[in-house]
Protein backbone atom coordinates (compact mmCIF):
# COMPACT_ATOMS: atom_id res chain seq x y z
CA UNK A 1 0.00 0.00 0.00
CA UNK A 2 1.13 3.18 -0.87
CA UNK A 3 0.18 6.91 0.64
CA UNK A 4 0.23 10.31 -0.19
CA UNK A 5 -0.20 12.08 3.21
CA UNK A 6 1.38 15.27 4.98
CA UNK A 7 4.30 15.24 7.40
CA UNK A 8 5.54 17.89 9.84
CA UNK A 9 9.04 18.88 9.74
CA UNK A 10 10.51 18.61 13.68
CA UNK A 11 13.71 19.32 12.44
CA UNK A 12 16.04 20.40 9.80
CA UNK A 13 19.58 19.36 10.84
CA UNK A 14 22.32 21.05 8.68
CA UNK A 15 25.26 18.76 8.12
CA UNK A 16 27.29 20.95 5.57
CA UNK A 17 26.45 23.83 3.39
CA UNK A 18 24.94 21.50 1.07
CA UNK A 19 23.80 18.59 3.04
CA UNK A 20 20.84 18.41 5.22
CA UNK A 21 18.75 15.55 7.00
CA UNK A 22 15.09 16.46 7.75
CA UNK A 23 13.22 14.74 10.06
CA UNK A 24 9.75 14.05 9.66
CA UNK A 25 6.26 13.37 12.05
CA UNK A 26 3.52 11.01 10.56
CA UNK A 27 0.20 11.85 12.13
CA UNK A 28 -1.09 8.79 11.82
CA UNK A 29 0.95 5.12 12.59
CA UNK A 30 3.56 4.63 9.95
CA UNK A 31 2.93 1.70 7.50
CA UNK A 32 5.81 -1.16 7.41
CA UNK A 33 9.00 0.33 5.61
CA UNK A 34 11.57 -1.45 3.93
CA UNK A 35 15.30 -0.09 4.17
CA UNK A 36 16.13 0.95 1.10
CA UNK A 37 12.52 2.76 0.15
CA UNK A 38 12.10 6.46 -1.09
CA UNK A 39 9.67 9.11 -0.80
CA UNK A 40 8.43 11.36 -3.26
CA UNK A 41 8.34 14.79 -2.10
CA UNK A 42 6.39 18.08 -3.26
CA UNK A 43 8.15 21.34 -3.24
CA UNK A 44 5.78 24.10 -2.26
CA UNK A 45 7.50 27.45 -3.31
CA UNK A 46 9.45 27.38 -6.36
CA UNK A 47 8.28 28.00 -9.74
CA UNK A 48 10.36 26.01 -11.85
CA UNK A 49 10.25 23.14 -9.63
CA UNK A 50 7.16 21.39 -11.18
CA UNK A 51 7.55 17.20 -10.43
CA UNK A 52 8.33 15.98 -7.00
CA UNK A 53 11.71 15.26 -5.66
CA UNK A 54 12.24 11.42 -5.28
CA UNK A 55 14.60 10.70 -1.94
CA UNK A 56 15.78 7.77 -0.20
CA UNK A 57 14.78 6.52 3.63
CA UNK A 58 17.39 7.60 5.77
CA UNK A 59 16.06 6.58 8.97
CA UNK A 60 12.85 5.14 10.84
CA UNK A 61 11.48 5.52 13.96
CA UNK A 62 8.47 3.47 14.41
CA UNK A 63 8.25 4.05 17.63
CA UNK A 64 7.72 8.00 17.03
CA UNK A 65 6.49 7.04 13.76
CA UNK A 66 9.11 9.32 12.62
CA UNK A 67 11.66 9.19 9.45
CA UNK A 68 14.45 10.91 8.28
CA UNK A 69 15.66 12.49 4.66
CA UNK A 70 18.95 12.76 3.87
CA UNK A 71 19.30 15.40 0.86
CA UNK A 72 21.74 17.06 -0.78
CA UNK A 73 21.02 20.14 -2.47
CA UNK A 74 21.40 19.46 -6.03
CA UNK A 75 19.12 22.09 -7.63
CA UNK A 76 16.21 24.77 -7.12
CA UNK A 77 14.04 21.40 -5.69
CA UNK A 78 16.26 20.47 -3.12
CA UNK A 79 17.69 23.87 -2.59
CA UNK A 80 13.91 24.86 -1.76
CA UNK A 81 13.61 21.81 0.79
CA UNK A 82 16.71 23.11 2.89
CA UNK A 83 14.64 26.30 3.93
CA UNK A 84 12.19 23.93 5.27
CA UNK A 85 11.50 25.15 9.43
CA UNK A 86 10.25 23.33 12.20
CA UNK A 87 6.57 22.84 12.53
CA UNK A 88 6.17 23.70 8.29
CA UNK A 89 4.51 20.67 6.63
CA UNK A 90 5.29 18.63 3.43
CA UNK A 91 3.13 16.38 1.09
CA UNK A 92 5.04 12.81 1.09
CA UNK A 93 3.95 9.73 -1.38
CA UNK A 94 5.33 6.42 0.29
CA UNK A 95 6.39 4.55 0.31
CA UNK A 96 8.04 3.59 -2.76
CA UNK A 97 10.36 1.15 -4.48
CA UNK A 98 11.37 -2.29 -3.98
CA UNK A 99 13.98 -1.78 -1.01
CA UNK A 100 16.88 -3.98 0.08
CA UNK A 101 16.55 -8.03 -0.36
CA UNK A 102 17.87 -9.24 3.63
CA UNK A 103 19.92 -12.38 2.64
CA UNK A 104 22.96 -13.99 4.92
CA UNK A 105 24.52 -13.74 8.24
CA UNK A 106 27.42 -11.60 7.47
CA UNK A 107 26.95 -8.79 5.32
CA UNK A 108 28.67 -5.59 4.25
CA UNK A 109 27.61 -2.17 3.06
CA UNK A 110 29.46 -0.09 1.42
CA UNK A 111 28.59 4.24 0.94
CA UNK A 112 29.53 6.74 -0.91
CA UNK A 113 29.04 10.64 -0.08
CA UNK A 114 25.43 11.51 0.84
CA UNK A 115 24.58 8.31 -1.35
CA UNK A 116 24.97 6.11 1.88
CA UNK A 117 21.60 7.64 2.78
CA UNK A 118 19.32 4.62 3.20
CA UNK A 119 22.04 2.09 4.38
CA UNK A 120 21.51 3.55 8.32
CA UNK A 121 18.01 2.23 8.04
CA UNK A 122 19.11 -0.89 6.58
CA UNK A 123 21.87 -1.05 8.99
CA UNK A 124 19.44 -1.19 11.96
CA UNK A 125 17.19 -3.37 9.86
CA UNK A 126 20.05 -5.86 9.84
CA UNK A 127 20.93 -5.64 13.77
CA UNK A 128 17.04 -5.81 14.63
CA UNK A 129 17.24 -9.33 12.91
CA UNK A 130 20.32 -10.19 14.50
CA UNK A 131 22.63 -10.20 11.05
CA UNK A 132 26.47 -9.10 11.46
CA UNK A 133 27.12 -6.33 9.19
CA UNK A 134 29.98 -4.40 8.52
CA UNK A 135 29.59 -0.40 7.16
CA UNK A 136 32.31 0.84 5.10
CA UNK A 137 31.25 4.44 4.34
CA UNK A 138 33.38 6.27 2.21
CA UNK A 139 33.29 10.21 1.61
CA UNK A 140 35.72 13.34 0.79
CA UNK A 141 36.54 14.38 4.38
CA UNK A 142 35.46 14.59 8.19
CA UNK A 143 33.15 16.91 7.43
CA UNK A 144 31.13 15.31 5.11
CA UNK A 145 30.56 12.20 7.21
CA UNK A 146 27.03 11.96 8.87
CA UNK A 147 25.19 9.88 11.34
CA UNK A 148 28.41 8.25 12.54
CA UNK A 149 27.68 7.90 16.08
CA UNK A 150 24.35 6.17 14.79
CA UNK A 151 26.07 3.91 12.38
CA UNK A 152 28.49 3.31 14.98
CA UNK A 153 25.55 2.19 17.43
CA UNK A 154 24.00 -0.59 14.96
CA UNK A 155 27.12 -1.94 12.77
CA UNK A 156 31.11 -2.07 12.61
CA UNK A 157 31.98 1.26 11.12
CA UNK A 158 34.78 1.79 9.02
CA UNK A 159 35.75 5.19 7.46
CA UNK A 160 37.86 6.02 4.41
CA UNK A 161 38.04 9.81 3.11
CA UNK A 162 40.25 11.16 0.17
CA UNK A 163 41.96 13.36 2.41
CA UNK A 164 42.74 11.16 5.33
CA UNK A 165 41.30 13.46 7.68
CA UNK A 166 39.36 10.57 9.18
CA UNK A 167 39.90 6.07 8.57
CA UNK A 168 42.17 5.40 5.82
CA UNK A 169 42.92 7.85 3.10
CA UNK A 170 41.85 6.72 -0.50
CA UNK A 171 38.38 5.53 -2.10
CA UNK A 172 36.36 2.97 -0.28
CA UNK A 173 37.76 0.63 -3.03
CA UNK A 174 41.08 0.49 -1.75
CA UNK A 175 40.02 -0.40 2.39
CA UNK A 176 40.79 -3.79 3.76
CA UNK A 177 37.43 -4.30 5.02
CA UNK A 178 36.77 -5.58 1.30
CA UNK A 179 39.32 -8.15 1.99
CA UNK A 180 37.10 -10.27 4.46
CA UNK A 181 34.56 -12.67 3.29
CA UNK A 182 30.83 -11.36 3.14
CA UNK A 183 27.33 -13.50 2.67
CA UNK A 184 26.19 -10.15 0.89
CA UNK A 185 26.94 -6.73 0.05
CA UNK A 186 24.86 -4.13 -0.50
CA UNK A 187 26.14 -0.73 -2.12
CA UNK A 188 24.92 3.11 -2.38
CA UNK A 189 26.67 5.95 -3.83
CA UNK A 190 27.89 7.27 -7.18
CA UNK A 191 27.52 4.51 -9.76
CA UNK A 192 31.56 4.37 -10.47
CA UNK A 193 31.64 3.59 -7.17
CA UNK A 194 28.93 0.72 -7.53
CA UNK A 195 30.28 -0.59 -10.52
CA UNK A 196 33.77 -0.93 -8.91
CA UNK A 197 32.14 -2.54 -5.95
CA UNK A 198 29.62 -4.73 -7.82
CA UNK A 199 33.12 -5.83 -9.92
CA UNK A 200 34.91 -6.90 -6.91
CA UNK A 201 31.67 -8.92 -5.37
CA UNK A 202 31.25 -10.66 -9.05
CA UNK A 203 34.75 -11.75 -9.03
CA UNK A 204 34.17 -13.35 -5.46
CA UNK A 205 30.58 -14.28 -5.95
CA UNK A 206 28.58 -12.62 -3.44
CA UNK A 207 25.44 -11.12 -4.28
CA UNK A 208 25.85 -7.89 -4.71
CA UNK A 209 22.92 -4.88 -4.19
CA UNK A 210 23.08 -1.70 -5.37
CA UNK A 211 20.70 1.24 -5.39
CA UNK A 212 20.37 3.19 -8.58
CA UNK A 213 19.56 6.96 -8.57
CA UNK A 214 17.46 7.95 -12.02
CA UNK A 215 15.43 10.86 -12.72
CA UNK A 216 11.72 9.86 -12.52
CA UNK A 217 8.63 11.86 -12.93
CA UNK A 218 6.19 9.85 -10.78
CA UNK A 219 7.80 7.20 -8.86
CA UNK A 220 5.24 4.75 -8.33
CA UNK A 221 5.75 2.98 -11.98
CA UNK A 222 3.46 4.88 -14.06
CA UNK A 223 5.42 7.39 -16.18
CA UNK A 224 8.13 5.14 -17.33
CA UNK A 225 10.59 7.83 -17.42
CA UNK A 226 13.17 5.98 -15.30
CA UNK A 227 14.33 2.87 -16.80
CA UNK A 228 17.16 1.09 -16.71
CA UNK A 229 18.84 -1.28 -18.76
CA UNK A 230 18.56 -4.84 -17.37
CA UNK A 231 19.24 -8.54 -18.69
CA UNK A 232 15.86 -8.61 -19.10
CA UNK A 233 15.08 -5.30 -20.51
CA UNK A 234 13.94 -2.34 -19.53
CA UNK A 235 12.88 -2.33 -16.11
CA UNK A 236 11.53 0.52 -14.08
CA UNK A 237 13.81 1.77 -11.45
CA UNK A 238 10.89 2.79 -9.58
CA UNK A 239 8.88 0.00 -8.90
CA UNK A 240 11.35 -3.20 -9.75
CA UNK A 241 14.52 -1.08 -7.97
CA UNK A 242 15.88 1.46 -6.87
CA UNK A 243 17.80 -1.92 -5.62
CA UNK A 244 19.09 -3.97 -7.69
CA UNK A 245 21.19 -6.67 -7.88
CA UNK A 246 24.20 -5.59 -9.59
CA UNK A 247 23.83 -9.00 -12.04
CA UNK A 248 20.91 -8.20 -13.12
CA UNK A 249 21.99 -4.86 -14.66
CA UNK A 250 23.68 -4.69 -18.14
CA UNK A 251 25.98 -1.36 -17.19
CA UNK A 252 27.33 -3.20 -14.33
CA UNK B 1 -22.10 14.31 -2.64
CA UNK B 2 -20.95 11.00 -3.94
CA UNK B 3 -19.89 12.26 -7.35
CA UNK B 4 -20.77 8.47 -8.31
CA UNK B 5 -24.49 9.52 -8.61
CA UNK B 6 -24.15 13.53 -9.55
CA UNK B 7 -26.14 13.21 -12.99
CA UNK B 8 -25.88 16.98 -14.24
CA UNK B 9 -22.00 15.81 -15.06
CA UNK B 10 -22.87 12.69 -17.03
CA UNK B 11 -22.04 13.22 -20.91
CA UNK B 12 -21.60 10.78 -23.98
CA UNK B 13 -19.06 10.48 -26.35
CA UNK B 14 -21.40 8.25 -29.37
CA UNK B 15 -22.18 5.14 -27.44
CA UNK B 16 -19.90 5.03 -24.04
CA UNK B 17 -21.33 7.03 -21.59
CA UNK B 18 -19.34 8.61 -18.89
CA UNK B 19 -20.71 9.61 -15.37
CA UNK B 20 -18.72 12.92 -15.48
CA UNK B 21 -16.22 14.22 -18.22
CA UNK B 22 -13.04 13.48 -16.01
CA UNK B 23 -11.39 10.72 -17.90
CA UNK B 24 -7.14 9.89 -17.22
CA UNK B 25 -4.63 10.20 -20.51
CA UNK B 26 -2.91 7.13 -22.03
CA UNK B 27 1.06 6.81 -20.06
CA UNK B 28 0.14 8.87 -17.33
CA UNK B 29 -2.40 6.52 -15.74
CA UNK B 30 -0.31 3.16 -16.00
CA UNK B 31 -3.64 0.46 -16.41
CA UNK B 32 -5.61 2.41 -13.60
CA UNK B 33 -5.25 -0.40 -10.99
CA UNK B 34 -1.79 1.32 -10.12
CA UNK B 35 -3.72 4.27 -8.32
CA UNK B 36 -5.99 2.12 -6.59
CA UNK B 37 -3.98 3.03 -4.01
CA UNK B 38 -4.45 6.43 -3.89
CA UNK B 39 -8.12 6.79 -5.28
CA UNK B 40 -11.73 5.36 -6.02
CA UNK B 41 -11.41 4.38 -9.66
CA UNK B 42 -15.21 3.91 -10.04
CA UNK B 43 -15.19 7.91 -9.56
CA UNK B 44 -13.53 8.62 -13.33
CA UNK B 45 -15.64 8.83 -16.38
CA UNK B 46 -12.88 7.22 -17.77
CA UNK B 47 -9.27 5.71 -17.75
CA UNK B 48 -7.78 5.53 -20.90
CA UNK B 49 -3.93 3.12 -20.36
CA UNK B 50 -1.32 3.42 -21.97
CA UNK B 51 -0.57 2.65 -25.65
CA UNK B 52 -0.93 -0.68 -26.79
CA UNK B 53 1.18 -1.69 -30.30
CA UNK B 54 1.18 -5.01 -32.21
CA UNK B 55 4.21 -6.79 -30.63
CA UNK B 56 6.22 -5.48 -27.55
CA UNK B 57 8.15 -2.20 -27.53
CA UNK B 58 11.41 -1.52 -25.12
CA UNK B 59 10.92 2.37 -25.67
CA UNK B 60 13.68 4.82 -26.04
CA UNK B 61 17.07 4.64 -23.51
CA UNK B 62 17.05 6.44 -20.64
CA UNK B 63 17.10 9.48 -20.44
CA UNK B 64 13.75 9.55 -20.91
CA UNK B 65 12.90 12.87 -19.05
CA UNK B 66 13.12 16.69 -18.26
CA UNK B 67 11.71 18.45 -16.17
CA UNK B 68 11.14 22.40 -17.81
CA UNK B 69 9.16 25.42 -16.48
CA UNK B 70 5.71 24.54 -15.96
CA UNK B 71 5.93 21.48 -17.51
CA UNK B 72 8.10 18.67 -18.66
CA UNK B 73 9.40 16.28 -21.92
CA UNK B 74 9.40 13.11 -22.39
CA UNK B 75 10.90 10.30 -24.83
CA UNK B 76 9.63 7.38 -23.15
CA UNK B 77 9.05 6.03 -26.66
CA UNK B 78 5.22 3.66 -26.69
CA UNK B 79 7.17 1.04 -24.37
CA UNK B 80 4.86 -1.62 -23.48
CA UNK B 81 4.17 -6.19 -24.40
CA UNK B 82 2.27 -5.61 -27.41
CA UNK B 83 -1.18 -6.75 -27.63
CA UNK B 84 -0.86 -10.32 -27.01
CA UNK B 85 0.29 -9.95 -23.44
CA UNK B 86 -2.27 -7.06 -23.25
CA UNK B 87 -4.86 -9.82 -24.36
CA UNK B 88 -3.71 -12.47 -22.33
CA UNK B 89 -2.72 -10.84 -19.03
CA UNK B 90 -3.58 -6.92 -18.64
CA UNK B 91 -7.08 -7.29 -19.86
CA UNK B 92 -8.05 -10.23 -16.81
CA UNK B 93 -6.92 -7.25 -14.03
CA UNK B 94 -8.91 -3.93 -15.63
CA UNK B 95 -11.64 -5.85 -17.36
CA UNK B 96 -13.53 -5.47 -14.23
CA UNK B 97 -12.85 -2.21 -13.23
CA UNK B 98 -15.68 -0.24 -12.84
CA UNK B 99 -15.68 2.57 -15.31
CA UNK B 100 -14.91 3.11 -18.97
CA UNK B 101 -11.74 1.73 -20.23
CA UNK B 102 -10.07 3.13 -23.19
CA UNK B 103 -7.27 1.12 -24.63
CA UNK B 104 -4.86 3.85 -26.81
CA UNK B 105 -3.65 1.98 -29.95
CA UNK B 106 -0.64 2.73 -31.71
CA UNK B 107 1.67 1.62 -34.24
CA UNK B 108 4.57 2.01 -36.81
CA UNK B 109 2.15 0.84 -39.64
CA UNK B 110 -1.64 0.71 -40.79
CA UNK B 111 -1.52 -2.86 -40.69
CA UNK B 112 0.10 -2.58 -37.13
CA UNK B 113 -3.06 -0.22 -35.92
CA UNK B 114 -5.60 -2.19 -37.68
CA UNK B 115 -4.25 -5.53 -36.21
CA UNK B 116 -4.01 -4.13 -32.19
CA UNK B 117 -7.88 -2.23 -33.14
CA UNK B 118 -9.20 -5.55 -34.38
CA UNK B 119 -8.01 -7.54 -31.40
CA UNK B 120 -9.43 -4.80 -28.93
CA UNK B 121 -12.40 -4.89 -30.26
CA UNK B 122 -13.33 -8.60 -29.85
CA UNK B 123 -12.58 -7.60 -26.01
CA UNK B 124 -15.87 -7.01 -24.27
CA UNK B 125 -15.43 -4.68 -21.48
CA UNK B 126 -13.51 -2.13 -23.55
CA UNK B 127 -16.20 -0.03 -24.73
CA UNK B 128 -13.42 2.50 -26.95
CA UNK B 129 -10.05 3.15 -28.33
CA UNK B 130 -7.87 6.19 -28.71
CA UNK B 131 -5.98 5.60 -32.11
CA UNK B 132 -2.88 7.42 -31.07
CA UNK B 133 -1.77 9.03 -34.32
CA UNK B 134 0.35 11.78 -32.38
CA UNK B 135 3.10 10.25 -30.52
CA UNK B 136 6.30 12.46 -30.99
CA UNK B 137 8.82 9.35 -29.70
CA UNK B 138 8.73 7.11 -32.05
CA UNK B 139 10.83 6.77 -35.56
CA UNK B 140 8.09 5.05 -37.48
CA UNK B 141 4.46 5.68 -37.53
CA UNK B 142 3.11 7.59 -34.68
CA UNK B 143 3.03 11.55 -35.17
CA UNK B 144 3.64 10.99 -39.34
CA UNK B 145 0.39 9.64 -39.07
CA UNK B 146 -1.15 12.55 -37.62
CA UNK B 147 0.71 15.49 -39.37
CA UNK B 148 -0.41 15.10 -43.24
CA UNK B 149 -4.40 14.78 -43.01
CA UNK B 150 -4.11 11.98 -46.56
CA UNK B 151 -2.27 9.54 -43.75
CA UNK B 152 -4.20 10.55 -41.15
CA UNK B 153 -7.46 9.60 -43.25
CA UNK B 154 -6.12 6.33 -44.18
CA UNK B 155 -5.30 5.23 -41.05
CA UNK B 156 -8.46 6.05 -39.70
CA UNK B 157 -10.68 4.94 -42.59
CA UNK B 158 -8.79 1.36 -42.88
CA UNK B 159 -9.35 0.83 -38.73
CA UNK B 160 -12.96 2.01 -38.85
CA UNK B 161 -13.65 -0.71 -40.99
CA UNK B 162 -11.93 -3.62 -38.36
CA UNK B 163 -13.43 -1.59 -35.04
CA UNK B 164 -17.16 -1.59 -34.22
CA UNK B 165 -17.25 0.75 -31.08
CA UNK B 166 -16.34 4.16 -30.19
CA UNK B 167 -13.51 5.63 -32.29
CA UNK B 168 -11.88 8.25 -30.40
CA UNK B 169 -8.67 9.66 -32.32
CA UNK B 170 -6.01 11.31 -30.88
CA UNK B 171 -4.82 14.47 -32.18
CA UNK B 172 -1.27 16.28 -32.68
CA UNK B 173 -0.67 20.24 -31.94
CA UNK B 174 2.52 20.24 -34.28
CA UNK B 175 0.67 20.96 -37.44
CA UNK B 176 0.17 23.84 -39.54
CA UNK B 177 -3.69 23.26 -39.51
CA UNK B 178 -5.62 21.32 -36.94
CA UNK B 179 -8.64 21.75 -38.04
CA UNK B 180 -7.62 20.55 -41.31
CA UNK B 181 -6.34 17.02 -39.70
CA UNK B 182 -9.46 17.04 -37.88
CA UNK B 183 -11.56 17.54 -40.55
CA UNK B 184 -9.61 14.38 -42.41
CA UNK B 185 -10.23 12.31 -39.73
CA UNK B 186 -13.97 13.18 -39.25
CA UNK B 187 -14.67 12.61 -42.69
CA UNK B 188 -13.05 8.77 -42.38
CA UNK B 189 -15.01 7.78 -39.38
CA UNK B 190 -13.94 8.59 -35.97
CA UNK B 191 -16.60 8.71 -33.04
CA UNK B 192 -14.66 11.37 -31.09
CA UNK B 193 -11.26 13.73 -31.20
CA UNK B 194 -8.73 13.68 -28.04
CA UNK B 195 -6.53 16.77 -28.23
CA UNK B 196 -3.62 17.34 -27.70
CA UNK B 197 -0.89 14.74 -27.54
CA UNK B 198 1.90 16.63 -26.70
CA UNK B 199 4.59 19.75 -28.12
CA UNK B 200 7.36 18.73 -29.92
CA UNK B 201 10.22 20.23 -27.89
CA UNK B 202 13.64 19.41 -26.67
CA UNK B 203 15.73 20.91 -23.78
CA UNK B 204 18.96 21.49 -23.11
CA UNK B 205 21.95 21.26 -20.20
CA UNK B 206 24.06 24.52 -20.53
CA UNK B 207 26.36 23.35 -17.95
CA UNK B 208 27.40 20.03 -19.99
CA UNK B 209 26.18 21.31 -23.27
CA UNK B 210 24.43 18.16 -24.07
CA UNK B 211 20.47 17.47 -24.45
CA UNK B 212 18.71 16.47 -21.21
CA UNK B 213 16.74 13.40 -23.50
CA UNK B 214 18.44 10.40 -25.13
CA UNK B 215 16.14 11.35 -27.98
CA UNK B 216 17.16 14.66 -28.10
CA UNK B 217 13.69 15.74 -28.73
CA UNK B 218 10.66 14.75 -26.45
CA UNK B 219 7.25 15.36 -25.94
CA UNK B 220 6.07 18.50 -23.58
CA UNK B 221 2.93 18.27 -21.15
CA UNK B 222 2.51 20.03 -18.34
CA UNK B 223 0.91 23.62 -17.34
CA UNK B 224 3.00 24.80 -20.34
CA UNK B 225 0.93 23.38 -23.21
CA UNK B 226 -2.61 24.30 -22.00
CA UNK B 227 -3.06 27.53 -24.38
CA UNK B 228 -2.04 25.96 -27.02
CA UNK B 229 -4.28 23.05 -26.20
CA UNK B 230 -7.39 24.74 -25.45
CA UNK B 231 -6.71 27.31 -28.44
CA UNK B 232 -6.87 23.49 -30.49
CA UNK B 233 -9.95 22.43 -28.98
CA UNK B 234 -11.67 26.13 -29.39
CA UNK B 235 -10.64 26.04 -33.10
CA UNK B 236 -11.71 22.40 -33.87
CA UNK B 237 -15.06 22.45 -31.99
CA UNK B 238 -16.12 25.25 -33.96
CA UNK B 239 -15.28 23.46 -37.23
CA UNK B 240 -16.15 20.26 -36.54
CA UNK B 241 -19.11 18.31 -35.38
CA UNK B 242 -17.47 15.42 -33.43
CA UNK B 243 -17.33 15.12 -29.46
CA UNK B 244 -13.78 16.12 -28.20
CA UNK B 245 -12.08 14.61 -25.18
CA UNK B 246 -9.44 18.05 -23.67
CA UNK B 247 -6.16 17.37 -23.21
CA UNK B 248 -3.51 19.77 -22.14
CA UNK B 249 -1.70 20.74 -18.75
CA UNK B 250 -5.36 20.39 -16.76
CA UNK B 251 -3.80 20.44 -13.02
CA UNK B 252 -7.26 21.31 -11.30
CA UNK B 253 -11.24 21.83 -11.87
CA UNK B 254 -10.94 25.02 -13.27
CA UNK B 255 -8.71 24.22 -16.21
CA UNK B 256 -11.12 20.90 -17.01
CA UNK B 257 -14.09 23.52 -17.01
CA UNK B 258 -12.01 26.04 -19.53
CA UNK B 259 -12.10 23.73 -22.11
CA UNK B 260 -15.61 22.58 -21.85
CA UNK B 261 -15.74 26.16 -22.32
CA UNK B 262 -14.21 25.79 -25.42
CA UNK B 263 -16.08 23.17 -26.70
CA UNK B 264 -14.75 20.11 -25.09
CA UNK B 265 -17.50 17.21 -24.17
CA UNK B 266 -14.50 15.45 -21.74
CA UNK B 267 -11.39 15.91 -20.41
CA UNK B 268 -7.81 14.13 -19.79
CA UNK B 269 -5.88 14.41 -17.10
CA UNK B 270 -2.23 13.84 -17.89
CA UNK B 271 0.89 15.19 -16.17
CA UNK B 272 -0.56 16.26 -12.93
CA UNK B 273 -1.39 12.49 -12.32
CA UNK B 274 2.30 12.31 -11.52
CA UNK B 275 2.34 14.70 -9.21
CA UNK B 276 -1.17 14.43 -7.19
CA UNK B 277 -1.85 10.68 -7.93
CA UNK B 278 -5.83 11.63 -6.51
CA UNK B 279 -6.47 14.69 -8.28
CA UNK B 280 -8.41 13.53 -11.27
CA UNK B 281 -11.01 12.63 -8.21
CA UNK B 282 -10.14 15.93 -6.88
CA UNK B 283 -11.41 17.05 -10.43
CA UNK B 284 -14.45 15.36 -10.46
CA UNK B 285 -15.56 16.85 -6.71
CA UNK B 286 -14.35 20.27 -8.27
CA UNK B 287 -16.79 20.11 -11.61
CA UNK B 288 -19.87 19.42 -8.76
CA UNK B 289 -18.73 22.45 -6.45
CA UNK B 290 -18.10 24.46 -9.80
CA UNK B 291 -22.04 23.73 -10.83
CA UNK B 292 -23.13 24.37 -7.65
CA UNK B 293 -21.29 27.64 -7.26
CA UNK B 294 -23.12 28.79 -10.57
CA UNK B 295 -26.11 27.27 -10.30
CA UNK B 296 -25.94 25.15 -13.84
CA UNK B 297 -28.37 22.15 -13.76
CA UNK B 298 -26.67 19.89 -16.36
CA UNK B 299 -22.37 20.27 -17.25
CA UNK B 300 -23.77 20.61 -21.22
CA UNK B 301 -24.89 24.29 -20.40
CA UNK B 302 -21.46 25.67 -20.37
CA UNK B 303 -19.89 23.57 -23.51
CA UNK B 304 -18.78 25.68 -26.32
CA UNK B 305 -20.08 28.66 -25.32
CA UNK B 306 -17.28 30.53 -26.18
Amino acid sequence: MKYCKDFIVVENETITPTLFILKLQYLETLPEIKAGQFVEIMVKGEANVFLRRPISIHDVDKDRNQISLLIQIVGKGTEELSKLKKGESLNLIFPLGNGFTIIGKKVLLVGGGCGAAPLLYLARVLKQNQIKSDILIGCRDIKQLFSKKEYESLSNLHIATEDGSCGIKGLVTSHPILDEDFDSIYCCGPTPMMKAISKLAKERNIPCYVSLEHKMACGFGVCLCCVVDTNQGNKRTCTTGPIFLSSELKDF
Amino acid sequence: MNNNTDKRLEVTIKDMVLRNPVMTASGTFGYGYDFEDFMSLDSLGGIVVKATTGSNREGNPYPRMAETSSGMLNAVGLQNKGIDYFCRSLYKKIKDINTNMVVNVSGSSIEEYVEVAQRINELENIPAIELNISCPNVKQGGMAFGTDPKMASEVVKAVRKAYDKTLIVKLSPNVTSIVEIAKAVEASGADSLSMINTLFGMAVDAEKRQPLLSTITGGLSGPAVKPVALRCVWQVAKQTKLPIIGIGGIMNATDAIEFILVGATAIEIGTANFINPSISQEIVYGLSEYLDRHNIKNISEIRGII
